[in-house]
């Protein structure tokens, strides 16, 4: 058996991983799912935490920065992000 | 018959709060069917790159190249479809309130997403486009207005263009953010024939993946201003005390929906909890630039920061 990895990638609304899911990617190394952007309108879980109660591990998360002087009200990039993985068993 | 009908005050506060207006079905099937005629059809399937398609048929269209920075006034024959569509007076009276008199042409394009049959036979995946922002990084107050024109009715299997409405003053850097697959509050267009959508150019988006037999069209119109954006619209229905502040937070009823401090503050379903209320502070910002009044407020978001007593 080899192994292949998931990755689920929760954007959350606060930095806590039980707050709740603004956006959300997801990668299937496995092959077996295609994802792509617009494909749900709904997530796939409500909070980070409920994935961790479902069995992704939590492998990264978003650093909290100061903010830089000059920029404090500029917004950009979705600032709570975190990866999770799983690893599944597939033939070959 | 008015030749131009400007937009009111709620409209403008939604279109900064939301970063767009849609107007269903305004363009009449005559210019429909003259501009699908003018943008002439690829073929259904091909095994042609999908570059060499697109070539062929912007070079074969009847839809002229123009050059960056004419006169949006002076960029269309008269008589194209295109030139009538812009002569629409909710058309017209939505660029002048959005962007003002006198504005340039940027460039247009025509956006087409084929049918699964096409991809088939180059074998290459059929699948949606990555979210992005228009251009590059843009840190300006003013901002341009792109018009996404659907010519035909889109239904949801033809995967209308998707957008994430109130992102629009998130500075990134256009396919940075292509790793946001969804987004909570995305919208995917569905519409009648005719329908357009005025964007502010920082909204993010991205085309759909096309399940249908048959293609799909979206043209779109890129318009800078020429002068500074101040009170361009109908400001009639802007009432004297515009300005006034309102009891927040303990409130003992709901506020009015179309008050623009309550468009300006209203919260999109991704907003993170504390961002969102940079971005309600932006859009206040914005609505200043718009007023031509550096003290405006709405909710007190602004004048709370900005209190230092000598």
């Amino acid at each position: 058996m080899a192994k292949r990895q998931k990755v689920l990638v929760l954007y959350l609304a606060d930095s806590a991983l039980d707050s709740g899911v603004v956006a959300w990617s997801q990668y299937d190394g496995t092959g077996i799912t295609d994802h792509m952007a617009g494909d749900a309108d709904e997530p796939p879980y409500r909070t980070g935490l409920a994935a961790l109660r479902d069995g992704w591990r939590l492998i990264q998360a978003s650093q909290l920065q100061p903010h830089a002087p000059g920029t404090e009200f500029t917004t950009s990039y979705l600032k709570y992000e975190f990866f999770f993985e799983q690893l599944v068993d597939v033939d070959g | 018959m008015a030749d131009r009908v400007l937009l009111k005050t709620p409209d403008m506060a939604r279109f900064v709060a939301h970063g767009y207006l849609r107007m269903d079905g305004v363009v009449p099937a005559e210019i429909n069917e003259q501009f699908l005629t003018d943008v002439g059809r690829p073929p259904a399937a091909s095994t042609e790159k999908l570059l060499k398609t697109y070539g062929k048929l912007l070079a074969a269209s009847a839809i002229p190249a123009i050059a960056a920075g004419t006169p949006l006034a002076k960029a269309y024959p008269a008589e194209s479809a295109i030139a009538k569509l812009l002569a629409l007076p909710v058309v017209r009276g939505a660029i002048e309130s959005l962007v003002g008199p006198n504005a340039v042409f940027d460039h247009h394009f025509l956006h087409i997403t084929f049918p699964p049959a096409f991809y088939e036979a180059l074998g290459v995946p059929n699948v949606s486009q990555h979210t992005h922002q228009d251009s590059t990084i843009d840190t300006r107050r003013a901002f341009d207005l792109q018009i996404m024109y659907f010519p035909h009715e889109v239904t949801r299997e033809m995967g209308g263009t998707r957008f994430v409405p109130g992102t629009h003053l998130r500075i990134v850097s256009e396919a940075a953010i292509g790793r946001y697959q969804n987004v909570r509050g995305q919208q995917h267009v569905v519409c009648p024939a005719g329908t357009l959508l005025f964007l502010h150019h920082g909204m993010w988006h991205g085309g759909g993946v096309n399940r249908s037999d048959h293609l799909r069209y979206m043209f779109k119109i890129r318009i800078c201003p020429t002068v500074k954006q101040v009170r361009l619209w109908d400001t009639s229905d802007l009432d004297n005390d515009h300005f006034a502040q309102r009891p927040i937070f303990f409130v003992k009823e709901a506020p009015d929906p179309e008050h623009a401090h309550t468009l300006l503050t209203s919260p999109e379903p991704w907003f993170e909890a504390d961002t969102g209320r940079l971005e309600y502070i932006n859009r206040i910002r914005l609505w200043r630039h718009l007023l031509g009044d550096r003290h405006f407020d709405a909710d007190y978001w602004l004048t709370r920061i900005e209190n230092e007593p000598a």
